[in-house]
C-alpha cells in the first residue's frame, strides 16, 4: 500500500514537472511569437484580489471568478515583464535540474540581473505569485516551480505520528508528536509526502505561541485526546495544508482558537478555513473547509465576563471588520458571522486568548475549554 | 562775521555770468554717463559706435567696425573706434567732435541712435579733462582727401580749438572715420562691461561686422555679419502736434517762416491739414490768420491746450526703422545658443505724438548641456549644445533670473535696469503661464534671454545718460502685449519640450529592461544571440511606434 502510494506520487511528480515545463514554454513562446509579428506581447493571469473571489459554502473554499488581468508590454510594465520572464527561466532551470530556491534565494538570484534586479523581496514575491496564478490553470503551484517559502510551518504536539522520509536514503522517519518533551514537532515547508497516523478525537488550532505553551506544558492534549497546532499568526501554506491533511486523511474535526479581534477572525481564521484572497488560485488545497471557530467569540467576552480585560478596537480593526462585512464573500455567506462581527463592532472592544488569565492562569484549561468543547455544534462556521 | 555773509544785489551781479554748456557738463558729467572710470570707458565706446552705425546706415553702407581698447597706464586707456562709413567733410570735423549739442539729429524727427548731439563730444571733453589731450579724428570721404585732426575744447565757450590738423597722403580705407581718445578709465569684464555691450550690440545689429580687441585678448573677437541687408531707414517726419511741449511750440512759432497761424500749423506739423488747422484755431479762440510770433508771446498757452483738445490722426509710422522679427532672430541665434527662439514685432503705436514700435525676442534653453531632438522617424536624439564663440554667454542657469537685453533704437541699455519700462513690463507679465518660474516682483527665472527693443523717433529716456526708458502707459501696454505673444509661443515649446523630455526618459527606461525580456526568452526557448537581439530590436520598434510625442 505504501509502496503503491509512493509510485503514484512519483508519477504525479513527473506529470507536474512536465506540465510546469510546458506551461513555462507556452507563455514564453506566446510572447516570442507576438514579438515576431510586430505586436506588443502580453501575458494573461488571474486577478489576485477579493473581487475575483467566489465563495460557495458547499465547496468550502475560495474559488476564482475568472477575472483576468492582461499585462501588455509597455513602459509601465516592461520591468515586471522582464522580471517575470527571467524568474520563469529560473523556474525552468530548477525544474529541469531538480533543484529549488527559497523565495529569498530567488530574490538574491535576481541581484545578478543588473538593471532588472529586484530591490526588495516583496517585489520578487509578488512576481512569483503572479507566475503561480498564471500557471494555476494547469494546477502548477509555486512549489511545483521549485520556489519554496523559507518560513517553516507551525508547531504540533499531541496524539499524532508523522511519517517522513530521509531526503537522501528515502528511509521512513517516524515522529511521535506526543513525545516531544517541552518542545514540539515543526511542520516542514512541504507536507504532501508525509503520512499521518493518529488516535486523537479533534484538532485545536491555536493563534498564539503563549497559549500553545500553556496547553502543552499542562499536557492538556493528553486529557482532551487531541492534536494541538500553533499557527503563529496567519497560518502559512504549509500549516494550512498540514491541518487539511489531518482533517481529510484522519477525518478529524478542526477547531480554531484565536483572539477575539478582526485580525484573528477576518485574517487568521478566514485564511485557515477558505484560503487567502491574494492566493485564491491555490485555495482549494491550502485551506481547511471543515474548520470551525471555537473562540474567542464576542459572546465569550460576555459569557466569561471578560469586559474589563479588553482593549478598545483601533481604527484599523474597525476598518478591517467593516471591509470583511462589505467585501469578503466568506462572511457574506454566513449570517451568523455577520451577526458576530456586528456584535464585536458594537461592543467596540477586542479580547486576547490570554485574557482568561484574569480568572486565574489555568482558568482556560479548567473552565473555558471544557465548557466550550461540550457545545462544539454551536461553534461558528 | 555775519555782516560779511550778506551781499548786495550789485555784489551778486558781479558774480553772475553765463555758464557754458561744456562747463556745466564738466561739472555734471554723471548726467552723461561719465560717473566713474569704468563707465566712462563704456560711454565713450558706446557714443562712438552709435555714431559710426548711424553714419553707415544713413549712407547705405553695411557697417564694418573696429573697436580697440589699449591700456596705456594702470588707469589710462586709448580707445579707437573706426568705421567704413561715409566720412565727415573736413570743415565739420571740429564741430562734431569738439562742440556739445552740435549735430543733425536733435531737430530731426527720424529714428537714429544718437539724439541730442552731446555724446561723442562729451567723450572728447572727458578725455581732455582726464588726460589733457583731446580726441584725434581721421576721416576720409569717398571723394575727398583724408584728414587728421587733434582737437582741444574750450570749456567756457563751447568751441573747438584745433590743436593739430594735417592732410594725409593716403588712408587705409576708401572712406570712413577713425576716432581715437586717451582717457582715465578702468577696464573690467562681466555684466555692464564693454565686452557685454559689444555682445549685445552684435545681437541687435546682425547686419554689422564688428571686430573688438580689448586688453588681455590674444586676437580681436569678431562678431560676424549674419544679415547682408541694411535695415530700412526710417523716413524723416515733421513733429506731430501732440508731441510738442509748450516751450518747443513757442520756439517753433518764433522761428517759422509762415505768416499765419493756420499756415504755421499746416507747414510745421504732420497730420495737420487746413481743416484740422482751422479746428485748432477755433478751439483756441484764435484767428487762423493770427501772426505766429505774436501768438508765441501772448497766446501760446491757449494754442497748446487747443491742440490737445483737437482730434488729430496719429503720426505716420514710416519714420520708424524696426529691427524686424527675422533680424532679431538672426541676432539672437548668432550670439546665444538657445533651444528655442520666439520673436514678436508689434505694429507701430504712438505715445504723446511720437510714433514708436516695440519688438521682443526670447531665447530659451533647457537646463544642462544636452539637447533632445526628434527626427522624422520619431526617434529622439541627444546632442551636445554648441555654445557661442565668445565667452560672454547670455544664457544663465535654469535657476537664475533671465537675462534681460534692453535696446532703444538698436542701442543696448546697460544701466538702471530696474527703473526701466522694459523691466517693469517683464515683472508685471505672468510668466508662470508661459512655463517659467516667476518670483513675485522680480524677473522670471530660467536659462533664457529676453530681448526688448523700442524703436522711436524720440525715445523717452529717464535721464540724459540714456539708460532707461520712461514708463509711459502706452509704451508699457505695447511691451506687455509683445511679451505675452512671445511668451505664449515659449510656453507651448516648454510644454512640448517637457513632453519630449519625459518621453526620452521613458524610452531610456524601456531600453534598460527590454534586453532582459530578451534574456528571459532566450533562456526559456533556447534562442540564439542573433534571435535574441533581433527580438529585442523588434520589440523596441513596436513599443516606440505606438508612443506619440
Amino acid at each position: 500500500m505504501a509502496a503503491k502510494k509512493k509510485k503514484s506520487d512519483a508519477d504525479n511528480d513527473e506529470r507536474l514537472k512536465h506540465v510546469a515545463l510546458s506551461s513555462i514554454d507556452e507563455v514564453a513562446r506566446g510572447v516570442y511569437e507576438q514579438a515576431q509579428r510586430g505586436d506588443l506581447p502580453d501575458m494573461t493571469m488571474p486577478q489576485r484580489n477579493l473581487q475575483n473571489v467566489r465563495f460557495d459554502p458547499k465547496a468550502g473554499y475560495f474559488e476564482m471568478k475568472g477575472n483576468v488581468k492582461t499585462r501588455t508590454l509597455d513602459v509601465n510594465s516592461v520591468k515586471t515583464f522582464a522580471q517575470t520572464l527571467r524568474l520563469m527561466a529560473l523556474a525552468k532551470e530548477m525544474v529541469t535540474k531538480d533543484d529549488f530556491a527559497t523565495k529569498r534565494e530567488a530574490y538574491y538570484v535576481s541581484k545578478n540581473w543588473g538593471d532588472a534586479k529586484f530591490l526588495e523581496q516583496p517585489e520578487s514575491d509578488t512576481v512569483l505569485d503572479d507566475i503561480e496564478a498564471m500557471f494555476s490553470v494547469h494546477e502548477v503551484t509555486r512549489e511545483t516551480l521549485r520556489f519554496v517559502p523559507e518560513e517553516h510551518g507551525g508547531s504540533v504536539v499531541g496524539a499524532l505520528t508523522v511519517i517522513d522520509r530521509d531526503p537522501e536514503t528515502g528511509a521512513p522517519i517516524r515522529s511521535d508528536c506526543a513525545a516531544m518533551g517541552s518542545g514540539a514537532y515543526t511542520i516542514p515547508s512541504s507536507v504532501d509526502h508525509l503520512q499521518l497516523e493518529s488516535t486523537a478525537k479533534f484538532v485545536l488550532v491555536i493563534e498564539t505561541g503563549g497559549m500553545f505553551q500553556r496547553l502543552n506544558h499542562h499536557r492538556w492534549w493528553r486529557n482532551a485526546n487531541c492534536i494541538l497546532v500553533e499557527m503563529g499568526g496567519v497560518p502559512t501554506r504549509a500549516t494550512r495544508r498540514f491541518v487539511r491533511r489531518i482533517a481529510d486523511d484522519l477525518k478529524l474535526p478542526v477547531y480554531a482558537f484565536v483572539d477575539c479581534d478582526p485580525y484573528g477572525i477576518c485574517n487568521i481564521y478566514r485564511t485557515l478555513k477558505v484560503g487567502s484572497g491574494l492566493a485564491v488560485h491555490v485555495s482549494r488545497d491550502f485551506c481547511v473547509p471543515t474548520a470551525r471557530f471555537m473562540g474567542v467569540t464576542p459572546q465569550d467576552i460576555i459569557d466569561f465576563q471578560l469586559e474589563d480585560a479588553t482593549h478598545p478596537l483601533q481604527p484599523v480593526d474597525i476598518k478591517r471588520a467593516k471591509d470583511a462585512l462589505k467585501n469578503d464573500p466568506f462572511f457574506q455567506a454566513y449570517p451568523k458571522w455577520q451577526k458576530a462581527i456586528k456584535q464585536l463592532l458594537n461592543m467596540g472592544v477586542r479580547a486576547e486568548q490570554q485574557a482568561f488569565a484574569k480568572w486565574g492562569l489555568n482558568f482556560v484549561i479548567e473552565e473555558y475549554l471544557p465548557t466550550k468543547l461540550k457545545k462544539a455544534k454551536d461553534f461558528l462556521p | 562775521m555775519a555782516k560779511n555773509t550778506h551781499r548786495t544785489a550789485e555784489q551778486m551781479a558781479a558774480a553772475q555770468r553765463e555758464i557754458s554748456v561744456s562747463e556745466f557738463f564738466a561739472k555734471n558729467r554723471h548726467l552723461l554717463g561719465f560717473d566713474n572710470p569704468r563707465k566712462a570707458l563704456l560711454t565713450t565706446i558706446k557714443e562712438g559706435v552709435d555714431n559710426s552705425l548711424d553714419a553707415c546706415e544713413e549712407a547705405g553702407i553695411l557697417p564694418d567696425l573696429l573697436i580697440e581698447i589699449i591700456q596705456l597706464q594702470e588707469d589710462r586707456f586709448r580707445v579707437v573706434i573706426e568705421d567704413n562709413g561715409p566720412g565727415i567733410v573736413k570743415a565739420q570735423i571740429p564741430n562734431i567732435f569738439g562742440r556739445l549739442l552740435y549735430g543733425s539729429k536733435f531737430h530731426s524727427r527720424r529714428q537714429s541712435r544718437g539724439q541730442q548731439g552731446i555724446g561723442i563730444s562729451a567723450a572728447g571733453l572727458y578725455a581732455q579733462m582726464t588726460t589733457g589731450r583731446g580726441p584725434r579724428i581721421e576721416s576720409k570721404t569717398a571723394k575727398g582727401k583724408p584728414h587728421r585732426f587733434e582737437i582741444q575744447m574750450d570749456f567756457s565757450k563751447n568751441k573747438p580749438l584745433i590743436a593739430k590738423e594735417e592732410e594725409l597722403v593716403e588712408w587705409h580705407q576708401k572712406q570712413g572715420t577713425r576716432f581715437e581718445a586717451d582717457l582715465e578709465a578702468t577696464y573690467q569684464k562681466g555684466l555692464r562691461s564693454v565686452d557685454d555691450y559689444m555682445k549685445q550690440t552684435a545681437v541687435s545689429n546682425p547686419h554689422a561686422r564688428i571686430r573688438y580687441l580689448a586688453p588681455g585678448m590674444e586676437e580681436a573677437r569678431v562678431y560676424e555679419r549674419a544679415v547682408e541687408e541694411l535695415p530700412a531707414l526710417g523716413e524723416e517726419i515733421k513733429p506731430h502736434p501732440y508731441g510738442v511741449e509748450i516751450g518747443e511750440l513757442m520756439k517753433m512759432l518764433r522761428d517759422t517762416s509762415s505768416r499765419t497761424l493756420s499756415g504755421f500749423m499746416q507747414e510745421e506739423f504732420c497730420r495737420v491739414g487746413a481743416k484740422v488747422a482751422d479746428e485748432i484755431c477755433t478751439n483756441a479762440k484764435l484767428s487762423k490768420k493770427a501772426y505766429p510770433s505774436r501768438i508765441a508771446r501772448e497766446e501760446v498757452d491757449a494754442l497748446y491746450r487747443a491742440i490737445q483738445a483737437t482730434r488729430i490722426s496719429a503720426p505716420p509710422t514710416t519714420c520708424l526703422s524696426p529691427i524686424g522679427e527675422e533680424r532679431i532672430l538672426e541676432g539672437l541665434r548668432k550670439e546665444c545658443d538657445a533651444d528655442f527662439y520666439s520673436v514678436v514685432s508689434r505694429p507701430p503705436s504712438v505715445y504723446r505724438g511720437n510714433p514708436f514700435q516695440i519688438e521682443v525676442g526670447i531665447g530659451w534653453s533647457r537646463a544642462g548641456s544636452d539637447r533632445l531632438e526628434v527626427d522624422e522617424t520619431g526617434r529622439i536624439l541627444k546632442t551636445r549644445k554648441r555654445g557661442t564663440a565668445d565667452t560672454e554667454d547670455l544664457l544663465g542657469g535654469a535657476d537664475d533670473p533671465i537675462r534681460l537685453l534692453r535696446y532703444a533704437n538698436r542701442v543696448p541699455l546697460l544701466f538702471q535696469q530696474s527703473a526701466c519700462a522694459f523691466t517693469k513690463s517683464i515683472i508685471q507679465t505672468a510668466w508662470k503661464n508661459y512655463g517659467l518660474q516667476h518670483p513675485r516682483g522680480s524677473l522670471p527665472l530660467g536659462s533664457a534671454v529676453i530681448f526688448v527693443h523700442m524703436a522711436s523717433v524720440w525715445v523717452p529716456y529717464t535721464s540724459e545718460a540714456k539708460e532707461a526708458i520712461a514708463p509711459y502707459p502706452e509704451i508699457l501696454k505695447e511691451i506687455k502685449l509683445a511679451l505675452q505673444e512671445a511668451g505664449r509661443k515659449l510656453g507651448q515649446f516648454i510644454r512640448k519640450g517637457k513632453r519630449v523630455e519625459r518621453e526620452f526618459e521613458k524610452r531610456e527606461y524601456i531600453d534598460k529592461y527590454l534586453p532582459h525580456v530578451g534574456i528571459g526568452l532566450q533562456e526559456i526557448l533556447g534562442l540564439s544571440n542573433e534571435q535574441r537581439e533581433e527580438t529585442v530590436a523588434t520589440l523596441r520598434d513596436s513599443m516606440e511606434s505606438t508612443r506619440k510625442i
